[in-house]
């Protein structure tokens, strides 16, 4: 039985596209950040915020996509649903990971520490955590390593309102949500922009990803076949 | 949740506890390293706990000690489903999966209670903290941050039943979802512990959230321990 060629593969016309309009976007966004008026009272350390919120989106987008993969293999069976869960768990940790150097940065100018223990910080801080326990789950759980970490799965999107509502619910020194409106004209083009080529990059990552996983589930299907075959001449 | 769902819950903790209740095992090994968890703690810190710090390292330690050796109770709870296969019978018998996860649950938690009160004894006399100031909310926070750690722990338990490194892989899975839970807990508990603070309405917030945190830890148990445990 051949292998079927996938749409996303790495090298296919499709992909190298959508490589070059993430590019292409991340570049018009640099450009509008660099043309970004500063601001006054943080100055050039202000222009973290383009890269820290959009981070920050992408990983609790992250978690509620790995929920959702999640739910579909947990009570459907879905295949596919694991593996989009798999890829998003691991993303999530790669821009949480953005999200947790940037902030740092950004609050030593701002507060003159790199840390404070806050609502925002701590919500995010574990959300990291737990999608990184979830790659640590598939890796190591044993035979029932897919359902276990589906179920961690599900348990972290609960934090996502936590993180999501924290400077609300708790005293926080954390900038708060509708910072976005507050923006000048020429902050808040920058924004959008920056927060689209993101999210594209992530998308474009996520496909890359789940081609590979898909791939690397027929070439077990193609050996298991092989075996079956082999089984049978002998 | 009908009276027969309740009857097999009830069933399934009383099972736990009778078997617990013959030989101790869980409880001997729990209070033990829970006591010198404390005690170790007590060492490290013997120089650091000042009138103002006290309250709030108290409460740390407490909580800290319980969630250490909570993952002994939840580990050995589930373990000897395994070890007999009994674990099979358990999911092939006419009892609900989520009757058998509320089973663990009520059993595992009232281990750890019995435990947490000698924990919380010992707290007070290492740390020369006041620990019965308010011995009702006391109780009512330490019931509602157990409840919060098993409800999660008996899911994740159940999973790593199959896992060589389960003993490992528990604590590292389980420890960032409860933090939420160990955060509430310890800080209504500092609040309590705190002689110089006769307001309660930080520790009315802290329960309000724990109780709320508990509620959705217990629903979602019910809904995944089933899908979860099914391949056991």
């Amino acid at each position: 039985m051949p292998a079927q060629t996938s749409q996303t593969s790495h090298g296919s016309p499709r992909f190298l596209a959508a490589c070059a309009v993430t590019f292409l976007l991340f570049v018009i966004a640099c450009n509008a950040i660099a043309d970004a008026p500063r601001e006054i009272t943080m100055g050039l350390v202000q222009k973290i915020f383009y890269f820290h919120v959009p981070c920050a989106w992408l990983l609790m987008l992250s978690t509620l996509v790995c929920a959702g993969g999640s739910v579909a293999y947990l009570f459907g069976g879905s295949e596919r649903g694991d593996r989009v869960a798999l890829s998003a768990a691991e993303l999530g940790v790669l821009f949480g990971m953005c999200v947790l150097v940037s902030g740092p940065l950004w609050a030593k100018a701002a507060w003159g520490v790199y840390w404070q223990w806050e609502a925002r910080l701590t919500s995010s801080l574990l959300l990291w955590l737990m999608l990184l326990a979830y790659v640590l789950a598939r890796r190591y759980g044993g035979p029932s390593a897919r359902r276990l970490a589906a179920a961690l799965a599900l348990f972290a999107a609960i934090d996502i309102p936590l993180v999501y509502f924290s400077v609300r619910f708790f005293r926080s020194i954390h900038p708060s949500n509708t910072v976005v409106s507050t923006l000048g004209p020429g902050m808040r083009g920058a924004f959008w922009l920056s927060l689209l080529a993101f999210t594209v990059l992530w998308s474009v990552l996520l496909a890359a990803r789940l081609a590979v996983e898909s791939a690397q589930a027929r070439l077990v299907d193609l050996e298991i076949l092989l075996d079956q075959a082999e089984e049978k001449k002998t | 949740m009908t009276a027969s769902w309740w009857r097999y819950t009830f069933l399934i903790a009383f099972k736990d506890l009778r078997i617990e209740g013959r030989s101790r095992e869980v409880l001997y090994t729990m209070g033990f390293s829970a006591a010198l968890v404390v005690l170790v703690f007590s060492f490290a810190l013997a120089n650091a706990t000042d009138a103002a710090q006290g309250p709030v390292t108290a409460a740390g330690v407490l909580w800290a000690a319980t969630l250490f050796t909570g993952t002994v109770a939840l580990a050995r709870v589930l373990d000897r489903e395994r070890e007999n296969e009994s674990i099979r019978s358990l999911l092939l018998s006419p009892a609900p999966r989520s009757a058998i996860y509320a089973g663990k649950l009520i059993a595992t938690s009232l281990l750890m209670i019995a435990v947490e009160v000698l924990l919380t004894i010992l707290v007070g006399v290492l740390f020369s903290t006041g620990v019965f100031n308010h011995l009702g909310w006391l109780a009512l926070v330490l019931l509602l941050g157990t409840l919060g750690f098993s409800a999660t722990g008996v899911v994740f338990s159940a999973a790593l039943l199959r896992s060589r490194s389960r003993e490992a892989l528990l604590g590292a899975l389980l420890f960032p979802i409860v933090i939420p839970v160990l955060l509430a807990a310890s800080r209504a508990t500092a609040c309590l512990f705190d002689p110089l603070s006769p307001d309660l309405e930080p520790v009315s917030f802290w329960t309000r959230f724990l109780f709320a945190t508990d509620v959705i830890y217990i629903l979602l148990g019910l809904w995944v321990f089933e899908p979860v445990v099914i391949g056991e």
